[in-house]
């Protein structure tokens, strides 16, 4: 469904993805770990259009959309969770999911939007109870919610997540990657997954990559990169006293 | 006249400074939309007002078409003006850094204001008043029909803005884009479709208030500068970005001025609201309702 081949990007004269290929079937999730700096945001950016591709291609569903403006690649069916979440906090929850359903309202007009939002709701109860509290009022993980739902207004059938789970705590991140799952079984949802905590993302993902200064170092099944000594070590903060004796 | 005495005085110069103030209030409005949506201050803000008033001189006294018919035709035309400024010198400009864009503005301003002046003359233009130069007493002080028909269209502008930005879905996208431009991009809103709609909607205000401000003013080809310099004035004073702020600011402007003007000397008038702009650029930079934490996370 998505492809990434050879892909080079740039913050002006740093070289932060080199030479970077990925692909992702469809129906998968997809996670992408490695330490602060090793590129995996950037390479979430260039691929919605944020961060400029200096090099290399992109592909979704065999199209060409390298260096594509952000909005033509949601009308396509790709949204992105960036880190941090990206929500307009002087708004109100429902304006916000209004404006995740900016296409939507666009496209279907009005009584389709109302019922997106509704289909919100369901799936974050939490989202209704806070709908005209201001986006900036709520707690991290309300926020995060929030910012899952409005990238899940655009009808995404793939969908970047910049690591849903900062800052929260474990019970919330729980919820969220239960929700992940949920989507994909459900509605046959493509993911690609960035995370910091690599152990809870390799449990729902179906492969991953390792990702070290900007390239990739690993592709296996998640199962085996959970198994894998150099993930377990580097990542996942196990078998430490082999590196001490 | 004598009767009342000061109080006469006080409330004749507040109801020339609720008009001037209003006018600066608009320009205001017109520099925070621009400012909101791409960062920079549109120097050829003033334009747009001197274009407005002038344009609709022409309509209304040479080519004799109605009030409301010449008002529709003149704000028409000036918000076209604005599209094409941003078509053709902002929206091309790569990268758009903050500097660049705003001395761009300063061109087209210097553009705009030749243009009109060889297109209009050096005079300054007479305009009919829209509804007669009788005045209404109040309390001894009088007050003329045109004041009260730019108080109401300020207040009929002030409420289709908030109508606007709230209500309505191209405006609370506009907002977004303000507020957060990744994030309203990743929403599939085009931004820079947005920020057309910005000079298109700041142009249109400019156009209105200087329709409204000709009788009384009697518009000429240089006028931009000076109303745009203290619209500025207002925006910054209101917190830059914050538009009801402006508006506040704004009729607090004119009406300081006025008061400076009617109090210690007419000759100065012009000097007070920049001396209100140096004071508040002094004491607090980020503006009267401006936040003091956004105004260091912002370029400019």
């Amino acid at each position: 469904m998505l492809r990434l081949v050879n892909v080079n990007s740039y913050y002006s004269l740093v070289h932060v993805l080199r030479n970077l290929s990925l692909h992702v079937y469809k129906g998968e999730i997809v996670t992408l770990i490695g330490a602060n700096g090793a590129g995996k945001s950037t390479t979430l950016r260039s691929i919605s259009g944020l961060h400029p591709v200096k090099e290399g291609k992109i592909y979704f569903k065999d199209i060409d959309i390298t260096n594509k403006p952000t909005e033509q690649l949601v009308k396509l069916g790709i949204a992105h969770v960036p880190e941090g979440r990206q929500i307009f906090w002087p708004m109100t929850v429902m304006d916000n999911l209004e404006l995740g359903g900016f296409l939507i309202c666009k496209n279907h007009g009005k009584k389709q939007l109302k019922k997106s939002i509704d289909e919100m709701y369901e799936l974050f109860p939490i989202l209704k109870q806070r709908q005209n509290q201001y986006a900036g009022t709520l707690s991290g993980g309300e926020q995060q919610m929030l910012a899952i739902a409005m990238a899940l207004m655009t009808k995404p059938e793939f969908i970047l997540l910049d690591e849903p789970s900062m800052g929260l705590a474990p019970l919330i991140i729980r919820e969220i990657f239960r929700v992940i799952s949920e989507l994909k079984i459900e509605t046959g949802l493509t993911v690609l997954l960035v995370e910091q905590n690599a152990n809870a993302a390799l449990r729902i993902a179906d492969r991953g990559y390792v990702m070290e200064t900007g390239k990739i170092i690993l592709e296996q099944d998640a199962s085996s990169l959970l198994k894998n000594q150099e993930v377990k070590r580097a990542y996942l903060g196990r078998d430490k006293r082999e590196i001490w004796e | 006249m004598s009767s009342g005495g000061s109080f006469t005085d006080l409330l004749q110069f507040i109801f020339m400074g609720l008009q001037r103030g209003s006018i600066y209030a608009m320009v205001a409005m017109g520099f925070n939309m621009i400012y909101n949506s791409t960062g920079i201050i549109n120097l050829a803000q003033g334009e747009f007002v001197v274009l407005g008033g002038l344009m609709m001189v022409s309509l209304t006294m040479s080519a004799n078409i109605s009030l409301p018919l010449a008002f529709v035709i003149t704000v028409f035309f000036v918000t076209i003006v604005g599209i094409l400024m941003e078509r053709f010198t902002i929206n091309p400009v790569k990268p758009p850094t903050v500097m660049r864009l705003i001395i761009i503005t300063v061109a087209v301003s210097i553009l705009l204001k030749g243009s009109a002046m060889c297109f209009w003359g050096k005079e300054s233009h007479y305009m009919k008043h829209f509804s007669g130069t009788e005045p209404f007493e109040i309390m001894g002080a009088t007050i003329l029909p045109q004041t009260l028909w730019i108080f109401g269209i300020l207040i009929i502008i002030v409420a289709a803005f908030i109508y606007f930005f709230n209500f309505t879905m191209t405006g609370k996208s506009m907002r977004a884009c303000s507020i957060n431009r990744d994030a309203a991009r990743l929403a599939g809103i085009n931004d820079r479709k947005m920020v057309m709609l910005s000079f298109a909607l700041s142009a249109g205000i400019g156009a209105i208030a200087g329709i409204i401000v000709t009788p009384i003013i009697q518009m000429d080809y240089s006028r931009g500068a000076l109303l745009g310099i203290k619209g500025f004035g207002a925006a910054v004073v209101g917190g830059l970005g914050n538009s009801i702020g402006a508006v506040v600011a704004g009729l607090l402007v004119g009406i300081l001025e006025a008061l400076g003007g009617g109090y210690i000397s007419s000759h100065y008038m012009d000097a007070f609201a920049l001396l209100i702009l140096l004071i508040v650029l002094f004491i607090r930079p980020s503006g009267i309702f401006g936040s003091r934490e956004a105004s260091r996370l912002k370029e400019f």
